[in-house]
């Protein structure tokens, strides 16, 4: 089966209705109406605020949006959008309007063309978007494991019988002596990096460092990237 | 009164876990405190012995949460002091015969009139250690200066963390300061630096030990001890006072290496 062109989450203040697609306006609202239609008990009387991205929706397509969940026994209570013109068309229907959250906003950014993020950067925003990961406030103890699908901090040591592994780098804020395993999908970018560096076993994507090799031992801070295709560990002074 | 549950335990077998929990529980009881020693290691069971109770037992601790028999029944009162009191374990079950919730329920009707539940883990990290771990307020971790009972108490106090339960307090036990000395053996600094927890005792390698715990009589009631001494230190700073630790140093320092070189003794 294809996938909605959208998709409906319970939030703290009822449900939300994300649509963001390139799909035509008329394949969405079918799409929609046959699953409201689908499970009309779970959806009568439900409130939904809508989110629509970046997308341009005119005061027409909104109208009828509307017009399909009220007959559904739902109420639209708020429309949320980037777009300009589509919260204009929102306030031309007495809707209540609110801008797309920040956080997601720029996460749309990312694909969205080089004209919307000059344009963004114009309007003085300074904020970097950097990449998610894991924050650890604990010494990681033997038998324990941490992965994260961004990058992992461990703010204390990770002992020997410890793992850490993340898809993209990690930081170990003391000493590891467990094991590490950075770029865990394969980014041989990814670095690993300590305050210490005694790993009993290192791996960089595809590549494995046992402790045998005493050189990779670093009792200062060090980090260890892929050079060459071999891990290579450099103390940084 | 609200007595204070602390449980003993390691991870690693033979470390001292019934050892130190026996010693404790004396050097506690000879400082007045009203103190109940559990031997929690069902199926297993040591501390009787090692206390010297062993022909005393009538009634154990499954008897007791099977309400085969009542508290006073299972807990025996020590030769010695009569504030000290065991409740063993039962030989002849295994750990499923007790289950966390019993034990809570167990501490909890003793902490009324104690001011010490000692609790004596089984090694290992299953039932029995959950057992143990379940009513305590503090836990103290028996470990030996060797890599594979280090690693073993970093495991459990991961577990230990995970339950709420932690930081937890360290006893490094049977520690050669002449081997430390020639780096054989790991220092309580090696120790405290993979484990990151406080040291609440660091007790000496002593022969002693061994032959208290055959004959029944812990090693704490024999102050020419120094093991003995380490353990009596240990009661004293749980209770609160500040003691530094015992000098172990049997390093001959630079001037008494020199009074050897020249009285050549």
């Amino acid at each position: 089966m294809r996938d909605d062109p959208f998709s409906i989450k319970g939030s703290n203040d009822g449900l939300l209705l994300s649509i963001d697609t390139s799909e035509s306006w008329q394949t969405v609202t079918r799409a929609l109406a046959d699953k409201l239609d689908a499970r009309k008990q779970a959806f009568a009387g439900a409130i939904f605020k809508v989110e629509l991205w970046e997308r341009t929706v005119a005061k027409s397509e909104l109208r009828t949006l509307r017009a399909i969940l009220e007959r559904r026994g739902v109420t639209l209570s708020l429309v949320r959008s980037a777009s300009e013109s589509s919260l204009e068309a929102a306030k031309a229907l007495d809707l209540p309007t609110e801008l797309s959250k920040r956080r997601q906003a720029r996460r749309r950014r990312a694909k969205s063309s080089p004209k919307t993020v000059l344009r963004k950067m114009a309007l003085g925003n300074s904020e970097e978007a950097g990449s998610p990961g894991i924050m650890f406030r604990r010494t990681l103890r033997s038998g324990r494991t941490i992965h994260s699908d961004g990058h992992a901090i461990v703010f204390g040591d990770v002992n020997p019988g410890a793992e850490v592994s993340a898809v993209g780098d990690i930081v170990v804020w003391g000493s590891l002596r467990g094991v590490a395993h950075a770029g865990s999908a394969g980014d041989e970018t990814a670095v690993v990096c300590a305050l210490e560096m005694r790993p009993s076993q290192l791996k960089i994507a595809g590549l494995t460092l046992s402790q045998d090799s005493a050189k990779h031992q670093q009792r200062r801070p060090a980090i260890a990237r892929i050079h060459d295709q071999k891990i290579i560990v450099k103390a940084g002074d | 009164m609200a007595g204070r549950v602390i449980t003993i335990t390691s991870g690693k077998g033979g470390v001292g876990k019934t050892t130190a929990t026996a010693n404790i529980g004396i050097a506690l009881a000879s400082q007045g405190k009203r103190v109940v020693v559990i031997d929690a290691d069902i199926g297993l069971r040591n501390l009787d012995v090692i206390m010297g109770l062993e022909n005393r037992i009538v009634y154990d601790l499954v008897d007791l949460v099977e309400g085969s028999c009542q508290l006073r029944q299972a807990m025996i009162k020590h030769k010695k002091f009569n504030s000290l009191f065991l409740i063993p374990a039962a030989q002849t079950r295994d750990k499923m015969a007790v289950s966390p919730d019993d034990m809570v329920a167990l501490t909890d009707e003793l902490r009324q009139d104690c001011d010490y539940i000692l609790i004596d883990s089984p090694a290992g990290i299953e039932r029995g250690f959950r057992n143990a771990l379940e009513p305590a307020d503090e836990v103290l971790i028996v470990t030996n200066p060797e890599v594979s009972a280090v690693r073993d108490a970093d495991r459990i106090i991961g577990l230990i963390e995970a339950a709420d339960k932690g930081p937890g307090k360290l006893l490094l036990n049977r520690l050669k300061i002449d081997m430390v000395n020639k780096g054989e053996m790991l220092s309580s600094d090696d120790v405290y630096d993979i484990l990151g927890l406080e040291i609440v005792g660091i007790i000496p390698e002593d022969e002693l030990v061994l032959s208290a715990s055959n004959s029944g009589i812990p090693v704490s009631l024999n102050l020419d001890s120094k093991a003995g001494m380490a353990f009596n230190n240990v009661a004293r700073r749980m209770l609160g006072e500040d003691l530094p630790f015992m000098k172990l140093d049997a390093k001959p320092g630079l001037l008494r290496r020199l009074a050897q070189f020249f009285g050549g003794n």
